[in-house]
């Protein structure tokens, strides 16, 4: 038995299931990280006046920077690599989906020099409200990276091909979804650079 | 995906690791049965102690210290507890586990759900998150005892609340697994010819339940992780500044907000309230038009008040923070929300009441279940008004009038609704009727003594009696005219567990023994009843599906029988 509309769209809704399932996904996502942002906001009014900015402060904007480069260069590469699936080219999509793959690990890396600068000089969760939401809103972030990786980092493997060889078009789908989450997870970063470096 | 029927599976694939959505449903039913007995079991130990204080609890005395008495300690463990268990290990995956994993793809002509192997998860990330809160009994330090609303600061410095956050992850993950599958099942696998106006009011409701469960159990999630960390790496989220706690100021950075924490937690718990309440009416709806044999009265306006109520569940949080001193224009918002709500809600019960006029009812056991439910639903919702309304909440805050009130809605209303199901749906899961003279053997005792625990309740709230007392009140004045009533819940309480043996003996009887039964027994017009039963596995009907009808054409005129299934032209 086949379920119904895995690879092909629903005439009249316009999707495929997976299609729809990572949009409803994204929206859980959006709530889980929408309810940390308002943690964030309701957390800096109760703070002493100039208490996250001093902290803030702390934070080495360069790394975030480069990294915020890092992680918009790894949603290209993941276009690039579901358009490759599309034009047929299984090679490209190899080298695309190895590039995204490693920008996500030069993110993870920076991620991890900051982390550790942070404890060297004594500064840990526990040290203030702001770094203690710092390093939930990152560290959650981060898990949400490493997630990625690991659905990637499968369709990357020989799995990926065999999955190509048998149905290329389920293949080609399950791509776009993971590149759609992967998209969520840096937007998320882009919303958290300015909200922690920044202000 | 080789979810091919054709290949022999063994026992383990079928009934453990299966990823038919009728197994997965019966694995759900059958877990949430099991945890409602326990929270139901703990409770009796709790009203034990309020009826006898201080004297050894029997039977189960053994497992609570030499004495036998209940501690206080234990008794606020059994009581977070009790409200967890219930909650989100029993009604919950019930309701939206069991009833909608099972009936929702039949109910819409689908083969199965639109992700299997996405719903087995969801079951065993729920069965992990139970193990987790079933083993914190037997951590050295004990389950959580922070009540199930877990309010910081106490929640922070309280044994045992580590293993509840964690246990919260599993369970927050399997929900979110699942209401995601649903939402996608319902949009995309109806069957040809079944239009958004043509599906049975339950799926509707499940599809709303869906849509509350996905956007209000993340920022629960955000919230335990936050209260993980300020337990965990000692941050202070939900810490103010200069805390004192056991006659020491509390050595973190402080500057948080235990009122955050409130916000997070009741912006999941109100939705939750119609995540539990929502799938009783759906089967209320479909087992009145059934047991009628006329069409649901305001089909669509049925539908247009559980979209509203969904939508409008969002808004209302912070009604239960009234006396938090959030300030007056929050309060005069969330009252004005919590009166709107009300309405969709009025629309419902009245829209059920009103197609039992002229009906030619027949009094079948899920009917008079379906039929309790109304005025037990009826009763809760009324009492909540005056808990929406600052003034009156004032007095009545955290007294045994909320109790009284929201056990009106969620165990004479959901769990009757729910009652109303297993009886009306036990025929298409096993092909076998439950045993009429059991269930109204099961009924009428469960009724009576339902509004035995509850309705003194109000007596006892209205005098003032605060909740989450060890001793009942006994130490208040104020409490000392209504005390005696405390032993009336309790053997009101014990009766009720007796009550429930017929029905335990009644499904296991009747699996083996009951009366057999084609595919349909009630002359139900609903999609389900044209699949053999029990359905198909891994397909649920034998060829395609096509719907030609709205949901509930009973008595059409000029037909020849009183009933006219969706899937016949």
């Amino acid at each position: 038995m086949q379920i119904p509309y895995t690879i092909e769209e629903r005439p009249d809704t316009g999707l495929n299931n997976s299609k729809l399932g990572i949009w409803v996904f994204l929206a859980s996502e959006i709530m889980l990280f929408g309810g940390l942002f308002s943690a964030y906001v309701f957390l800096r009014m109760a703070a002493p006046a100039g208490d996250f900015a001093y902290w803030g402060s702390k934070l080495s904007i360069p790394m975030a920077t480069v990294n915020t480069l890092v992680l918009i260069s790894s949603s290209v590469t993941m276009i690039m690599s579901w358009v490759s699936l599309k034009m047929k080219d299984f090679e490209k999509y190899k080298m695309y989906m190895g590039l995204t793959l490693l920008c996500a690990s030069i993110f993870l890396v920076i991620k991890y020099f900051e982390y550790t600068g942070k404890f060297h000089h004594g500064i840990y969760p526990s040290s203030s409200t702001f770094m203690g939401i710092y390093f939930t809103l990152t560290g959650l972030h981060g898990l949400h990276i490493i997630g990625g990786m690991i659905v990637m980092g499968y369709f990357w493997l020989p799995a990926g091909y065999k999955m190509w060889t048998s149905e290329p078009e389920h293949f080609t789908n399950r791509i776009e979804v993971v590149g759609l989450y992967w998209h969520f997870v840096d937007l998320v970063w882009i919303f958290l650079f300015p909200i922690l470096y920044l202000l | 995906m080789s979810n091919d029927s054709h290949h022999k599976e063994n026992f383990l694939q079928k009934y453990i690791f299966s990823v038919d959505h009728k197994i997965i449903g019966l694995q759900y039913g059958i877990t949430s049965l099991l945890f409602l007995l326990f929270g139901f079991c703990l409770m009796m130990v709790m009203r034990w102690q309020l009826a006898y204080p201080e004297t050894p609890v029997p039977i189960v005395g053994g497992l609570l210290g030499e004495t036998g008495i209940l501690m206080p300690e234990i008794y606020n463990m059994l009581g977070a507890m009790h409200g967890t268990i219930m909650i989100f290990l029993g009604i919950v995956p019930l309701a939206v586990g069991a009833f909608g994993n099972y009936i929702v793809p039949l109910q819409i002509g689908a083969p199965d759900m639109a992700f299997p192997k996405l719903n087995a998860a969801s079951y065993w990330s729920y069965f992990v998150g139970g193990v987790i809160m079933l083993t914190s009994f037997f951590m050295p330090e004990g389950a959580a005892r922070s009540g199930w609303t877990s309010y910081p600061p106490l929640s922070i410095f309280e044994t045992g609340q580590t293993m509840w956050l964690i246990g919260m992850v599993f369970l927050i993950t399997s929900s979110l697994l699942g209401s995601m599958n649903f939402i996608v099942t319902i949009v995309q696998l109806r069957a040809p010819g079944m239009t958004w106006f043509k599906l049975p009011f339950f799926v509707w409701a499940q599809f709303v339940t869906a849509f509350l469960l996905v956007l209000a159990f993340p920022p629960l999630e955000a919230a335990a992780f936050l209260q993980l960390m300020d337990r965990v790496a000692s941050t202070s989220f939900f810490l103010p500044s200069g805390l004192v706690y056991s006659g020491a100021t509390v050595d973190v950075y402080g500057s948080g907000s235990p009122l955050l924490w409130q916000h997070l937690f009741w912006f999941l718990a109100h939705p939750e309230v119609y995540v539990l309440i929502l799938p009783a009416m759906g089967i209320v709806g479909e087992v009145i038009a059934n047991n009628t044999r006329k069409p649901l009265w305001g089909y669509k306006t049925l539908v247009y008040s559980i979209v509203f109520l969904g939508f409008m569940s969002f808004i209302v949080w912070a009604h239960h923070m009234f006396l938090t001193g959030m300030g007056q224009a929050m309060s005069a918002f969330f009252q004005t929300t919590t009166m709107i709500i009300s309405i969709p809600s009025v629309a419902i019960l009245t829209a059920f009441f009103i197609s039992l006029w002229g009906a030619s009812i027949r009094f079948t056991t899920p009917m008079l279940f379906a039929l309790a439910f109304l005025p037990m639903f009826g009763i809760g919702g009324l009492t909540g008004l005056p808990l929406g309304v600052g003034a009156s909440d004032i007095h009545l805050h955290d007294t045994y009038y909320v109790i009284g009130h929201f056990h009106y809605v969620v165990a004479p209303g959901t769990i009757f609704g729910l009652f109303a199901g297993i009886y009306y749906w036990f025929p298409k899961m096993t092909g076998r009727k439950m045993s009429e003279a059991l269930g109204k053997l099961h009924f009428w005792p469960s009724f009576i003594f339902m509004n035995g625990i509850f309705m003194p309740m109000f007596i006892q709230g209205l005098a003032g009696v605060s909740r989450r007392l060890y001793d009942g009140g006994q130490l208040y004045a104020h409490a000392q005219d209504v005390l005696q009533w405390n032993e009336f819940m309790s053997i009101s309480a014990f009766c009720l567990a007796a009550a429930q043996i017929p029905f335990i003996i009644n499904v296991f009887v009747s699996m083996f023994n009951g009366e057999k039964v084609d595919r349909n027994p009630w002359g139900a017009t609903t999609v389900e009843w044209s699949a053999p039963s029990p359905p198909v596995p891994h397909a649920n009907f034998e060829g395609d599906v096509e719907v030609y009808r709205g949901p509930y054409e009973y008595s059409v005129p000029g037909a020849e029988k009183d009933f006219s299934p969706q899937t016949e032209k």
